[in-house]
């Protein structure tokens, strides 16, 4: 099929010098890796008589930071198809409290499994009302995310849940292996599989193409609705786990647990290349930019900002950071 | 040359993007009520000079005289208050505002105290329209009009700006033949009124209906600037592809069809939808079966059941004589079927996505190594189609998006024919496609017809239908109302005949 004056592909993809491949290279698609790097030796400089760079303090940042990487890692999933799941943080509280809860009566497996139950449920539900009746996802999951912290408030009349079960303490967040604290493990697990399923598996690819173009998705053969159910039920699923984390962190269910993740989870997205319009995924971007956004928390507390200046900086330099990566 | 009746003259322009020339020493006027046919493979720098004249880009060297003076374009503003106006192929209209409210976007009348003047605006809009002679109501919301109407509005919004040139790239792309005409009545009214248009089209008998001189454009460089009535079609053809196509539009029998064994599809009484009714066909391997009808006939309709997009009602759908169950794409997919879908930019590409994942996407069943991709077969599998269907691209890795038309068509049919179907389905493949490109793809149906396949092209363009198709179905309201076998077709105006139900 090949005529004379077409230019077969190779001659002109073949070989590039060093000076183009590096004046191509797109850096604003490695703006939050930049920016991270930035913030990092900005603070490394400025609070080393505060103890930043002491290995305690970097495993607190990874420690703190790993509830919201592992949601953020559902929420990149989701975003990248052209959805928002703005639930997963009441979700998180719900499974907090409905494990604790069942942990007390029943014990360790049936409390594990029954956060799980908590995302297994809401995500359905949130999947179903959008692919089936294609409802808004941002209209569903904001009705789903005062759905969850009131039954979550409600079941347990507005009281913490104690968890005495050392096991479920010591294997969701409070214990360590060796020197990493479980947390990091945990959020390893997240990331890494995140990653590889995102890249690598047929799964992945139709999950971008959907948020890409869903019409020329559907076209292809994809089950859109089908694709568009999966990624809300593993935001719902990755935001119980975040829950139980929660919950064996601070050793009790509690409903106000995960309050406000979602919009931490949304900013690392965004903030680690993830397209707010569909079709482009980065977990490691996602890992970043929950670094980026810990990190941040975490100096700002050390240079000794109250609470509110902390927010308007964190806010700044999130708008900064979008701003230096969206596209030209 | 008499420079005085120029009102464009675009001179020695030369323009480059990261250190490759795209426009090399281009020189380009427009004389006043003039119609000027600007033709080019895809890539030749059409739309980059257009580009240039409209403020997007600016010239490398060379210079812009408007109206007799050197005149400065460094945006779109520029362009506008210089007289410059562009009917944009795809509209930048509004779609929730009315016809004057988009008319007037940001150039509204205001009223008292500042504020628009809403009934100012639709006085002006109707006053425009007077003028155009055409009918439209400015109140009516844009959303609700028809593809003609928008470009009717397209073009008051330019003429509201006292535009003085208008550039019209493939107005008619979207059309019905007889809003085409109505589109063409207008420009010759324009004209009258001494209002230039820089007309790009691959369309061979519109620009000779309507252009009084075509200027060529080869490889970044000026080939040829003449009056009509000095080229001849042919010598056109050869000037935008650079060689002789000989017959391309021409019909060859062919000798594959395997009529005595079984169909290789059978539709029996077909209902999907309002306009699907009641059809019935057979389709042998070898054979291109074409689809006529107007707008509307249907031919989209029977094409999405086919490939399980939109529900059946009632009827069957055999393939190879056993019943099959079309009710997803993948369904049709897994059963030998793939469609070449009407609109590539919507529903054939994820056009921000690169080329190679674009080829991948229905072939990622083919690239698994357990659970996850390999890479490297995907790779491979996606420049060997790159190579096999002679896709013109930088690197595979870049957005398709970057891609010319005739080049993404060729992406959105590799990424099927690498499904290896039995049976394809294409609708309206050349829609916006270089004369070159178009001949290739034709080429290509005959290709893969002769190989076995079963194909239905849908095309509203007679000569290209008639240049492949061994059958002609005739659809009117959903339902075949001829069914032709292509030695019976006499000419084009007999189709045209029966298309129309005469």
């Amino acid at each position: 099929m090949s005529k004379a004056n077409t230019i077969p592909a190779r001659d002109t993809a073949a070989p590039r010098s060093f000076g183009t491949v590096l004046k191509e290279l797109d850096w604003r698609r490695y703006v939050i890796y930049i920016g991270f790097l930035v913030v990092f030796l900005f603070f490394a400089v400025l609070l080393r008589d505060q103890g930043f760079m002491s290995p305690q303090n970097l495993l607190n940042i990874f420690r703190q930071t790993a509830t919201i990487t592992v949601i953020a890692v559902g929420m990149t999933y989701v975003i990248s198809c052209a959805e928002i799941d703005l639930s997963v943080g009441s979700v998180a509280g719900l499974s907090s409290v409905c494990t604790a809860m069942a942990l007390s009566q029943w014990g360790l497996i049936p409390g594990v499994l029954a956060g799980l139950a908590v995302g297994l449920v809401v995500g359905s539900i949130n999947g179903a009302l959008v692919s089936l009746l294609g409802i808004p996802s941002f209209l569903v999951t904001l009705g789903m995310l005062g759905i969850a912290v009131g039954v979550a408030q409600w079941i347990t009349a507005s009281a913490p849940q104690p968890i005495l079960n050392d096991t479920f303490n010591m294997l969701f967040g409070s214990g360590d292996f060796g020197p990493v604290p479980g947390l990091v493990i945990w959020s390893a697990i997240f990331v890494a599989i995140g990653a590889v399923v995102l890249n690598r598996t047929k799964f992945g690819r139709q999950v971008l193409a959907t948020g890409g173009n869903r019409n020329a998705a559907e076209f292809t053969g994809i089950n859109t609705k089908r694709i568009k159910f999966q990624v809300l039920l593993i935001s719902g699923m990755v935001a119980s786990v975040a829950g139980m984390l929660y919950a064996g962190r601070l050793q009790s269910g509690r409903f106000q647990w995960g309050s406000g993740d979602e919009l931490s989870a949304i900013a690392a997205v965004i903030l680690g290349g993830t397209s707010l319009f569909g079709g482009f995924g980065s977990i490691m971007g996602t890992l970043f930019g929950a670094l980026l956004i810990g990190l941040i928390n975490n100096g700002l507390i050390l240079a000794g900002l109250d609470s509110s200046q902390q927010q308007v900086v964190r806010g700044a330099i999130i708008i900064l950071a979008v701003a230096l990566a969206r596209k030209k | 040359m008499n420079t005085a009746d120029n009102v464009v003259e675009m001179r020695s322009i030369s323009k480059g993007f990261n250190g490759v020339p795209v426009l090399k020493d281009v020189s380009f006027d427009v004389r006043k009520g003039e119609v000027h046919a600007l033709a080019g493979g895809n890539g030749a720098g059409k739309s980059t000079l257009m580009k240039i004249l409209q403020g997007v880009y600016q010239a490398d060297a060379g210079e812009i005289v408007i109206g007799g003076k050197p005149a400065t374009i460094n945006s779109i503003q520029d362009a506008k208050a210089a007289g410059i106006g562009m009917v944009f192929q795809e509209f930048s209209l509004v779609p929730s505002l009315n016809v004057a409210q988009n008319i007037f976007l940001a150039a509204e009348p205001l009223g008292a105290g500042g504020l628009i003047d809403d009934r100012a605006s639709v006085r002006r809009a109707r006053e425009i329209f007077a003028e155009m002679e055409v009918d439209v109501d400015p109140q009516a919301e844009v959303s609700r009009l028809g593809t003609a109407y928008w470009q009717l509005t397209e073009i008051a919004k330019a003429l509201s700006q006292n535009a003085q040139v208008l550039i019209m790239d493939e107005p008619t792309a979207s059309l019905a033949r007889h809003e085409s005409e109505a589109l063409f009545e207008l420009i010759d009214r324009l004209k009258q009124r001494g209002i230039s248009i820089i007309y790009i089209s691959h369309r061979m008998d519109e620009v000779y209906r309507l252009a009084d001189r075509i200027t060529i454009l080869r490889d970044g460089r000026g080939l040829l600037t003449e009056p009509l009535s000095a080229v001849t079609p042919e010598q056109i053809v050869e000037g935008i592809v650079g060689k002789k196509i000989e017959g391309q539009l021409a019909y060859r029998e062919r000798d594959h069809i395997a009529r005595e064994g079984a169909p290789l599809l059978e539709v029996r009484g077909l209902n999907a939808g309002p306009r699907v009714r009641d059809v019935s066909f057979s389709l042998h391997p070898g054979e291109i079966l074409g689809l006529a009808g107007l707008m509307g006939s249907g031919r989209t309709e029977l094409a999405r059941a086919l490939f399980g997009i939109d529900r059946r009602d009632s009827g069957d759908i055999l393939i190879r004589g056993e019943k099959a169950n079309l009710n997803s794409p993948q369904q049709a997919i897994d059963a030998g079927v793939a469609l070449i879908p009407e609109d590539r930019r919507a529903q054939g590409l994820v056009l921000d996505h690169s080329v190679r994942d674009n080829l991948l996407l229905p072939l990622l069943g083919q690239i698994k190594r357990g659970p996850l991709l390999d890479s490297m077969k995907g790779k491979d599998l996606s420049s060997s189609l790159i190579k096999k269907f002679a896709v013109k691209v930088a690197h595979p890795n870049r957005p398709v998006r970057l891609l010319s038309g005739g080049n993404q068509q060729k992406v959105v049919i590799a990424k099927w024919l690498g499904t290896d179907p039995d049976i394809l389905i294409l609708d309206e493949p050349t829609a916006g496609v270089d004369i070159g490109t178009k001949s290739e793809i034709l080429d290509m149906i005959r290709e893969l017809a002769s190989a076995g396949k079963a194909v239905i092209v849908i095309s509203s363009e007679y000569p290209e239908l008639l240049a492949v198709s061994d059958r002609v179905l005739v659809l009117k309201d959903g339902s075949v109302i001829r069914d032709i076998p292509r030695s019976e077709i006499a000419d084009e105006e007999y189709l045209q005949l029966a298309v129309q139900g005469v």
